[in-house]
């Protein structure tokens, strides 16, 4: 196939509601590379471009299980095997009182597997991107809704696609380039 | 639900996207900054500097220029750490509890209380610290191989206090900045000053918005809020551990972790009415933070107070009750030793004065509120002395009775840690939105899909 020049095609709408329709009309138009992008988070929007998958539960279950076996496991490393101290002769494996130590290391490494997962998801950081080419697209971080289909997909063509888009009725259409 | 309490609006009705993020960003980027806070900021760091000042002389002389001394070897070190973390609590409520709970309201108002939150555990942090004698060695505290071949107590509570107050200031930094991230984006695409982009642009990490970055973001940030939950519940029952586990008479109870958690979010929500209600007097926030976010704040304040009252009613009936010498004598003396006139003055500034909250009409007045969050302030101070002090100065021993003074020194430092924490949120309010930008918008009509 031969390299198109530019990113992909962007529609800009004036609502929510606008791109959600139009997210999941070009969807259903067979279009699979897209992506929506918005200044606050839109529950449905996800859905319409056809993104299920999400991985950050499971990062975030793996980093707090890590927390918390490394925790006890720290504890009882130093108190019974390394730095034991007899104190009355009371069990070394105390566990009761390794309880609370195990369950702020499973919050702090849950914590941070979240944050850093979820970036890590995300790509970022990514100071550049090619979307970033189109001005008006500061306006996604303000009060405008766009919708974009990638060059990679399979049935983009840079007249096709954009005359699809112009049936979605938007604002405006930009071409951005890679 | 009654008909006036609704009739206060979260966000006042008009307000598009636009003017929404116009007008929270304009105070960061656009708006001149003025001479009055100039001269705020410029007091809260004198006093800061002063607080430094004694904290340079505590490093060159130790601790025997405060006046700790055996018996009462916790003063104000531990009474302002208790006093400051329990501040720092109500961050972490409105930002988690509530978002879990769906309270929406606490939009306008979650992003400036967990600023507030980790200004107030920084300054908590400083006291163990500069209390341990040699603050120097503080990194001891955490384990690490060394070459004296030593390691932590894990059965000792002031260990656990490492790691609660340590992950609770991690996971209080991790939820702002990417409740920020969106809002850093926003200021990168609206500012006109190149530094100011480049520098917004480096902290949002090029955030752009997309849906599947959203629908990723919604959910690590509603798992840390749910992580956050039990964290900031068990930072102050640990806190409370570090008096429960001793066999001190007035802090050897069962009744010590709810009752410190509930003074940590009585005290944590007087000191967001606090900065709250002049900020949105300077900045003219008066649509975001509303009437009916000083009402509920209020009404939280009632609720955890009255938990407050119950946890002295238990101790007092324990201390008869019990029929233990040493808890009875605990009692008399806090009703009639040598510090009893603060016991009285915490009662009237904790459960006393507050319930002047039951009064509607002063729910809605910003100066009533801000004078009874101040006086709350006072109150839960005073209790952690109380709790600190009178228990240490008198206890099983006749022999071994002594009497704490603060000295100058005490207060400067304690006053200096207030100086740091309203110079940090002076530069706080000018260089970030102190309102989240995103989590507004998310509140208006026309955020709403609407189906097809």
């Amino acid at each position: 196939m031969k390299r198109t020049p530019i990113y992909g095609m962007m529609a800009e709408f004036d609502s929510p509601s606008d791109l959600v329709a139009a997210a999941r009309r070009t969807y259903e138009a067979g279009y699979q590379k897209i992506d929506a992008y918005s200044p606050f988070p839109i529950e449905e929007l996800a859905e319409a471009i056809g993104f299920r998958s999400n991985a950050v539960p499971l990062v975030v279950l793996i980093g707090g299980l890590i927390g918390c076996l490394s925790g006890y496991a720290l504890q009882y490393w130093i108190s019974v095997i390394t730095y034991p101290i007899n104190v009355g002769g009371r069990p070394l494996h105390s566990w009761p009182a390794f309880i609370v130590v195990t369950f702020e290391m499973t919050i702090l490494f849950a914590g941070l597997a979240a944050v850093l997962g979820m970036l890590a998801l995300n790509g970022l950081p990514m100071p550049y991107h090619p979307v970033f080419n189109v001005p008006r697209f500061a306006f996604a971080t303000k009060d405008r809704f766009f919708l974009m289909i990638f060059s990679t997909d399979p049935k983009f063509n840079p007249v096709d696609t954009r005359r699809f888009l112009e049936g979605l009725s938007p604002r405006s259409i930009s071409e951005v380039p890679s | 639900m009654d008909e006036p309490r609704q009739s206060a609006p979260v966000i006042e009705p008009g307000h598009t996207f636009a003017t929404v993020t116009d007008k929270i960003s304009s105070i960061v980027l656009t708006r001149p900054t003025s001479n009055g806070w100039f001269v705020g900021f410029g007091l809260a760091f004198l006093v800061f500097m002063g607080g430094l000042y004694a904290i340079g002389y505590l490093f060159v002389r130790g601790v025997g220029i405060w006046g700790v001394n055996i018996p009462v070897g916790w003063g104000f070190a531990i009474v302002n750490f208790v006093w400051w973390i329990g501040i720092g609590h109500a961050g972490t409520l409105i930002s988690a509890i509530l978002l879990l709970l769906r309270q929406s309201w606490r939009n306008s108002i979650n992003r400036f209380a967990e600023a507030m939150t980790l200004f107030a555990v920084s300054c908590a942090g400083l006291f163990p610290i500069l209390h341990l004698g040699r603050p120097w060695l503080a990194y001891w505290l955490f384990p690490y191989p060394n070459t004296m071949n030593v390691w932590p107590q894990f059965r000792s509570p002031l260990v656990w206090d490492v790691f609660a107050v340590s992950t609770y200031f991690t996971i209080s930094l991790l939820f702002w900045f990417i409740g920020l991230i969106p809002d850093l984006a926003t200021l990168r695409d609206r500012s006109e000053n190149r530094a100011a982009r480049i520098i917004y642009g480096m902290l949002a990490m090029g955030w752009r918005g997309s849906a599947r970055h959203w629908s990723r973001y919604e959910t690590a940030y509603l798992l840390l809020a749910g992580l956050a939950t039990p964290l900031v519940l068990s930072v102050h029952t640990v806190v409370s551990f570090d008096f429960a586990i001793s066999i001190i008479p007035g802090w050897h109870t069962t009744i010590f972790p709810p009752y410190f958690v509930a003074g940590a979010i009585y005290s944590g929500f007087a000191m967001v009415l606090m900065l709250a209600i002049p900020i949105r007097k300077i900045y003219g926030l008066e649509d975001f933070i509303t009437d009916r976010h000083l009402n509920n704040s209020a009404m939280v304040m009632l609720a955890t107070g009255l938990i407050v009252a119950y946890g002295y009613g238990i101790e007092a009936f324990m201390g008869w009750y019990s029929g233990n010498r040493y808890d009875s004598f605990l009692l008399w003396n806090r009703l009639h030793g040598p510090y009893a006139p603060l016991y009285y003055l915490l009662l009237i500034c904790n459960i006393g004065i507050p319930q002047v909250l039951w009064i509607r009409k002063l729910r809605s007045s910003p100066l009533g509120l801000f004078l009874v969050s101040g006086v709350i302030l006072v109150g839960m101070w005073l209790e952690r002395f109380i709790i600190v002090v009178v228990s240490l100065h008198h206890d099983f021993l006749t022999s071994s009775w002594g009497m704490y003074y603060p000295t100058r020194w005490d207060w400067l430092t304690y006053i200096g840690t207030i100086g740091l924490f309203l110079s940090a949120m002076f530069l706080f309010v000018r260089i970030l939105p102190m309102i989240s930008i995103f989590e507004m918008r998310t509140l208006l009509p026309q955020a709403e899909v609407k189906p097809e």
